[in-house]
């Protein structure tokens, strides 16, 4: 079983004051820590956990600069057997179908009976990076996947519907399928895995060694301006000191009729 | 005259809410652009569903057959890619739901057309659509342009254009027939299943006490268990919390777990993603404990408290006990 899992690091935004770029095409990102994105990291979870009950290899790609391979690094202490990085400066010029393209340039070359991605990305929550791919790939599919369980030549995976309802499904390998949060429980991974795991291959490819020229990569879905949210009325603030708030809350309960 | 196309979202015989809004939204554009809009049901047996649908757009294309009898995203990819190649619609609305998350990004590649996916507007400039969406968990706003193309997909969040009827519309019902030969299933329809039963029913609660992400450990949910028990509401959650298996899915609140209608709704440490939000709609009165005053759950809540939780449930806590004394 050969499974590769696709992989993206992203700012950490919550409580956090965004500050929008000169250009207005995206945010300040100096002053930002980075993380893997969670849903990729339920998905390298989920990949070593079916090679640790059924053997076969772990890859996980991703695509940026030498800061992004950080989450490899984290993806290898985890239990990847290796990584690879396609040097592509900031990704921020790409759109999602650019992505798609460079990601699929590395993976048609790997075995692989598996392709994992996150349902979507922290940042920019698009979502269309692992469908994209399993149609550049023509790979069969399972969307925003909560259960997997592998059998003879295939997998059965239940997908997240609306409203508490799954949709429970056989996919034919090789397969793509996007993985959902709550999917495991992602391993903790201490400095010192990672320092042990640095030894672990971490390729760098480049775009010519893809064979993927600039032209192929033009966006066809292009941010014209970012901006922060339009102003609202919004929540009426409870304010003053702890006691003052208290009493203003029970007020409004009692107002609302649920302090029986 | 060009026709905008809606695609029809149903499941167990029913449309969903997202078609009827994309509808109005369609209707919408096609009567500032002079376009008509077309609704391209799929499906099997579905004469009850054209019916709902047909004061609803201008032109209804049906596919009836009974290898569309579940949803199933490549028959669904290549029969719209076709229909695309023959008609050339400038713009293709698709929920942005489980569905639509793996059909849309199959059809874009499948056609070549851009996509932005998950929009909350879509604006037209000078013959050219944008759309708006939102980034970094609604903490920022997008426009979205596209690339020179005969025509564009474009997702759209449940719930953010209402359901009802826009202009006055007679659609023209067309019957095409199944037009695959030779397919390859590469997925099989096993069954649905319920994954959010359980003992608590969270949708009849009068007061929720409901935690999210800000709670930081599972043995911190103690301290809204209490706050729940002071005010005998009871306790639900953000999705979070479900994902580290803290509490049980039957609890959860959110476009993927339970919508919810009490006389309030207390939401402790949830930021307020749009998923979860989705849940609260029906909710009389929001009031919001968060230590981040730009959390978006604020721009929803009626109303808020910017504080650490920690500091500030104990305080509600007795507050609410001492005045239930009094």
């Amino acid at each position: 079983m050969d499974i590769v899992v696709c992989v993206k690091r992203v700012p950490l935004t919550e409580e956090v004051d965004l500050v929008i770029d000169a250009q207005k095409k995206g945010v300040k990102k100096d002053q930002l820590a980075f993380v893997l994105n969670d849903w990729d990291n339920y998905a390298i979870e989920e990949a070593i956990l079916l090679k640790e009950k059924h053997d076969g290899t772990v890859t996980a790609i991703t695509v940026g600069n030498e800061d992004d391979e950080e989450v490899l690094r984290r993806c290898l202490a985890m239990g990847a057997d290796r990584a690879i990085r396609v040097e592509a400066g900031d990704i921020s010029k790409f759109d999602s179908f650019g992505i798609v393209k460079i990601l699929s340039g590395v993976v048609k070359d790997l075995p692989r009976d598996l392709v994992f991605t996150g349902v979507l990305a922290d940042d920019d929550s698009y979502g269309m990076i692992g469908m994209m791919m399993a149609e550049e790939l023509n790979l069969n599919h399972s969307c925003m996947v909560t259960a997997i369980e592998l059998e003879d030549g295939k997998v059965r995976t239940t997908s997240e519907l609306e409203g508490g309802l799954g949709e429970v499904s056989i996919v034919y390998l090789p397969a793509l399928i996007t993985i959902q949060t709550g999917i495991n429980e992602p391993r903790y991974v201490s400095i010192l895995g990672i320092r042990k795991a640095a030894k672990k291959e971490l390729k760098v490819m480049d775009l010519a060694e893809l064979g993927i020229s600039d032209e192929e990569l033009a966006p066809r879905a292009i941010i014209e301006e970012v901006y922060l949210p339009p102003e609202t009325e919004g929540a009426q603030m409870l304010t003053g000191d702890p006691d003052k708030i208290a009493g203003d809350f029970v007020e409004i309960l009692t107002k609302k009729g649920v302090m029986e | 005259m060009s026709d905008i196309f809606v695609i029809v979202e149903h499941r167990l015989g029913e449309i969903r809410d997202i078609t009827f809004e994309m509808l109005w939204k369609a209707g919408e554009l096609a009567e500032n652009l002079s376009h008509s809009v077309t609704a391209v049901l799929l499906g099997h047996e579905v004469s009850s569903i054209a019916e709902d649908l047909s004061d609803r757009a201008d032109q209804l294309i049906i596919y009836d057959d009974e290898r569309l009898k579940n949803f199933d995203a490549d028959l669904y990819k290549e029969i719209i890619a076709g229909l695309i190649e023959e008609t050339k619609p400038p713009l293709i609305l698709i929920g942005s739901t489980s569905w639509g998350m793996e059909l849309a990004p199959c059809l874009s590649i499948k056609t070549g057309l851009p996509l932005a996916t998950d929009c909350i507007d879509i604006m037209s400039e000078h013959g050219r659509f944008m759309a708006q969406r939102q980034m970094y968990n609604g903490k920022i706003f997008a426009n979205v342009s596209f690339a020179e193309t005969p025509g564009c997909l474009i997702t759209i969040r449940s719930g953010v254009f209402p359901k009802d009827k826009i202009g006055d519309r007679q659609a023209q019902k067309v019957q095409k027939d199944f037009p695959l030969a030779d397919i390859k299933p590469g997925k099989a329809f096993v069954e649905f299943v319920e994954t959010a039963a359980g003992d608590v029913d969270i949708t009849q609660a009068d007061l929720l006490v409901s935690v999210g992400r800000g709670i930081g450990e599972e043995e911190n949910i103690a301290l809204i268990k209490e706050l729940a028990e002071a005010l005998n509401g009871v306790v639900s959650c953000s999705r979070p919390i479900v994902d580290k298996n803290w509490l049980p899915k039957y609890l959860q609140v959110g476009t993927s777990g339970k919508s919810v209608s009490p006389k309030v709704y207390i939401a402790i440490g949830i930021s307020g993603a749009f998923q979860h939000l989705a849940g609260t709609s029906g909710a009389g009165t929001i009031i919001a404990v968060n230590k981040d005053p730009k959390a978006p759950i604020f721009r929803t809540a009626h109303y808020g408290i910017v504080d650490d939780l920690f500091k500030i449930v104990p305080v509600l806590k007795d507050k609410i006990l001492e005045a239930k004394k009094g």
